[in-house]
């Protein structure tokens, strides 16, 4: 394991390299998806968000879902952990069909896939101590000394130590951020689930962030689903990326794929242009 | 709920939604472990902290009645049997109605807000991802600390309801305080009593159970927390109000 104060390397520097281990999670050998999105239909009332969304996850990849605003991309996420239940097509994660899961039989799968939300959602009741201790008691972690030991150390990881008495309204945006990504590794998942992590941050704690998703992915070797709309986000933490796009998955490829992709509001969504959203498709 | 529906169907829906809340919240009572710490918190903030201002109207309330009736009853000779009436209408009637009001104005608002923000933000989110259940941590603590606190205020209320009544008695009609003690406690029974307090029972589960199922799903941000928290006070006040007339014909006849 690195040191956690080492910078983790940006994919770009990675990829640039060329180097022994650039070969992306999806690009091994025998590489099979561990969560798979098929033909997915959701709407909420009138408004269709998904007409037929496919998308794989690949074990330790760090996969980053772009797209323009209200085009549903949190909704994956919510849907993959059965927070909201699709109209139709399947789910699977970890080789169950979620779509079909009850309630009480989620509570296993939200075991091995954490979720950061957009704005933290800490409990405003509660200290950062009992934030994180929150899933170790859900979860039947261990002991009150053991619990305390893994608050300690969720906290150094998103270098945030001695912060346990204090109160969310205590904390800043960004600080918030990372104790909420504390709250999320404490029972150590296998997947991460990122919604928005940068959104309403300044530059200083939109790298912090990113780095720690790096560092997260490169340390602890989990798989990252990152919702963003946040370019540098995406160059910096991205093995692939995939764009959300008139109802679908309108590409799903790495970053160097999507600067040379055919649909023309992919490229300009990725060199920050504007798109134009009646072309391409 | 889809834009289609029509104001009965969503009332029809509303209600059944109500109701599986109330069954969800119940059944969780019986799984282990029970949420004590959490249960006793709300027993505080809604049954503890409310004491006051329920006593105080129900002080007041026993001494207008009683003002009233002496004066009503006069022209027919009737006036020393004022705390009678006072007695039975505030132990039947005022007493748990006007506490259940009171409470469920004050706590019910409470709890949607409070649900409400927690929704807006994504915390209810967050309790199921994060291996919980929010009808257990949130609604089962509040149905069962209502349940148990309502029915507390109200035999609270009923007694200082019944004191200012008395009170009142003695210094317009001019009978002596052991008169009209006596005369009241004669006419009260043990089934007036109950009558309340079932009523009141209902009224704890029935305002908790609405306010936490309008602060789960509030959206729309603050503006929509706002709404809730109206829609509660009116909901509740008005489930109170219609349950109350229908409860007190059920119990007449089973009574009667």
């Amino acid at each position: 394991m690195s040191s956690p104060h080492e910078r983790p390397r940006p994919r770009r520097e990675q990829a640039a390299d060329g180097a022994a281990g650039a070969l992306r999670p999806h690009q091994r050998p025998g590489a099979e998806p561990i969560i798979q999105f098929r033909n997915v239909r959701k709407a909420f009332g009138r408004q269709v968000v998904y007409e037929d969304l496919s998308l794989d996850v690949f074990p330790g990849e760090t996969l980053t879902i772009i797209g323009g605003s209200g085009q549903g991309k949190s909704v994956m996420l919510k849907l993959l952990i059965g927070l909201l239940r699709a109209d139709g097509g399947s789910i699977q994660a970890f080789g169950q069909e979620v779509t079909t899961l009850a309630e009480r039989d989620l509570l296993h799968l939200r075991s091995k896939v954490a979720m950061l939300f957009q704005g933290a959602a800490l409990f405003d009741s509660m200290s950062v101590e009992e934030n994180i201790k929150y899933p170790l008691i859900e979860h039947g972690w261990g002991t009150a000394a053991e619990m305390d030991q893994r608050v300690d150390e969720v906290l150094h990881m998103v270098d945030m130590p001695g912060v346990q008495k204090k109160k969310p309204s205590e904390l800043s945006g960004g600080m918030r951020k990372r104790v909420g990504l504390a709250r999320a590794i404490a029972i150590q998942p296998e997947v991460i689930l990122y919604d928005e992590p940068t959104t309403g941050l300044d530059p200083i704690n939109v790298r912090r962030i990113n780095g720690l998703i790096l560092s997260l992915q490169q340390r602890l070797g989990v798989t990252s689903v990152v919702v963003t709309h946040d370019m540098d986000t995406v160059f910096t933490v991205t093995d692939r990326l995939a764009m959300v796009y008139e109802k679908r998955i309108a590409f799903a490829g790495t970053p160097e794929e999507a600067r040379n992709a055919e649909l023309r509001y992919l490229r300009e969504f990725v060199q920050g242009g504007w798109g134009t959203l009646d072309e391409d498709l | 709920m889809s834009g289609d529906e029509t104001t009965f169907e969503r009332f029809f829906g509303s209600l059944g939604e109500v109701f599986l809340l109330f069954g969800r919240a119940v059944r969780e009572i019986f799984r282990r472990p029970f949420e004590t710490s959490l249960t006793v918190v709300q027993l505080e903030q809604g049954g503890v902290d409310s004491w006051s201002i329920t006593m105080l109207t129900a002080a007041f309330t026993g001494m207008v009645m009683a003002s009233q009736f002496a004066i009503g009853l006069e022209p027919f000779g009737a006036s020393m049997y004022t705390g009678k009436l006072v007695g039975l209408g505030i132990v039947r009637e005022l007493g748990p109605v006007l506490t259940s009001l009171l409470v469920g104005g004050r706590v019910g608002a409470g709890f949607t807000a409070e649900i409400g923000s927690m929704a807006v933000t994504e915390q209810i989110d967050a309790i199921r991802a994060l291996g919980a259940d929010p009808v257990r941590k949130l609604v089962t603590p509040r149905v069962v600390a209502m349940t148990i606190s309502i029915p507390l205020l109200t035999i609270m209320a009923d007694l200082i309801g019944c004191a200012g009544g008395i009170l009142i008695t003695v210094a317009e009609v001019g009978v002596t305080f052991t008169f009209a003690t006596e005369q009241m406690i004669q006419t009260i029974w043990v089934q007036d009593l109950m009558h309340g307090l079932i009523k009141s029972c209902f009224f704890g589960s029935i305002i908790a159970t609405i306010a936490c199922w309008n602060g789960m799903r509030t959206h729309g941000g603050t503006e929509g927390v706002g709404r809730a928290t109206t829609e509660t006070v009116v909901f509740t006040s008005v489930t109170i109000l219609v349950s109350d007339f229908l409860l007190t014909r059920a119990l007449l006849a089973i009574y009667a």
